[in-house]
């Protein structure tokens, strides 16, 4: 099915792509067909850059579980890098 | 048929990517295939699914073209740029997908350019999976001139106030009475969307409003049963499904 579940937010960072490093300016967090995993929908993300085309792109499919562990993981280390003081 | 052509037959097709007059009079990208010979036969839009215009896409058009038909698969994703399906996909999800006005004025132009070849027989039909069903019932019953539509399982023809965005504002159950064409609809029953309590929801409105039309569901598939490419693919469910989309178009389509 055709979710269409899918937001976006400003971010600002790097990611490789296929061309090599490039500045990323913006994050979509889709749910929706995956096009590369074994699942039939994925968890959907997109580090983008469309101001240098649309294949300034790093994407990664997850399952759910996968999802839930890597926000899980995300925020143990904002946690801790919030409480580093660096 | 499928396989049905004899050794000595001449069957020949072109295809390309090449531009035509869209919506707005746009110059958009559309994937067009026809067979070589200049006799009168019938044409279809092929809207493409939400995964974007990609491979399976040309190569439907192809196996359609093979079987006698003119297409036209127009590049409904072209005004927000180009690149690899996915990578163009994926900037149409970040802004919430195209709109259905959109989407309508594209095919209606498209409706045009096969009308407009001089092999056209007057009769043209629209098709799509997945988006593109659903957006094939959206275009069969708000653009004239269509001879018939096929529906495969199209996903969110029934919507929820809720779930109705700026790009879709309508629910597109809501313009079944507007459709006069015949229709032609395969689901899978273990699809998620459309589940099979929203086609039964959607064959009750056509039955209410007298509409003519076939269904067909099959057990064992989900979405995307015909998809070759992934693992949605349901070999037995898919040929059935094939032979019956070529037999609803050379009976809507002759000439």
């Amino acid at each position: 099915m055709c979710t269409m579940i899918a937001s976006t937010t400003k971010v600002q960072g790097a990611g490789k792509g296929s061309n090599g490093w490039f500045p990323i300016t913006q994050a979509t967090v889709g749910y929706d067909h995956a096009s590369h995993c074994d699942d039939d929908h994925a968890m959907l993300l997109d580090f983008v850059n469309y101001d240098l085309g649309t294949d300034a792109r790093v994407a990664v499919e997850l399952d759910l579980n996968s999802a839930r562990a890597l926000v899980e993981q995300l925020n143990i280390a904002i946690d801790l890098a919030a409480k580093s003081g660096v | 048929m499928w396989n049905s052509f004899t050794t000595d037959s001449h069957v020949s097709v072109t295809a390309e990517i090449t531009t035509f007059k869209g919506g707005n009079g746009d110059e958009i990208h559309a994937y067009v295939a026809h067979p070589i010979d200049d006799y009168r036969r019938g044409g279809i839009v092929l809207i493409h699914h939400m995964p974007g215009w990609d491979e399976f896409y040309e190569e439907f058009a192809e196996r359609l073209a093979r079987h006698g038909y003119d297409v036209i698969c127009p590049d409904l994703y072209c005004r927000v740029g180009h690149g690899t399906s996915d990578d163009v996909t994926a900037k149409v999800r970040a802004q919430g997908g195209i709109a259905d006005d959109s989407v309508v004025a594209d095919c209606a132009a498209a409706l045009d350019y096969l009308k407009a070849l001089p092999t056209s027989n007057g009769k043209v039909g629209v098709m799509g999976t997945c988006s593109g069903g659903r957006h094939s019932l959206l275009v069969a019953s708000l653009v004239p001139g269509f001879t018939a539509v096929i529906d495969l399982w199209g996903g969110n023809v029934i919507m929820a106030e809720d779930q109705l965005t700026p790009q879709r504002p309508v629910p597109v159950i809501d313009y079944t009475e507007k459709l006069t064409i015949p229709l032609l609809g395969l689901f899978g029953n273990d699809d998620k969307s459309p589940a099979p309590e929203q086609v039964d929801q959607h064959e009750a409105e056509l039955k209410r409003l007298n509409k003519d039309y076939e269904f067909h569901r099959y057990d064992g598939a989900g979405h995307g049963f015909m998809y070759y490419q992934n693992q949605m693919y349901r070999q037995e469910q898919a040929m059935d499904a094939t032979e019956k989309v070529f037999a609803f178009w050379a009976k809507q389509l002759a000439n």
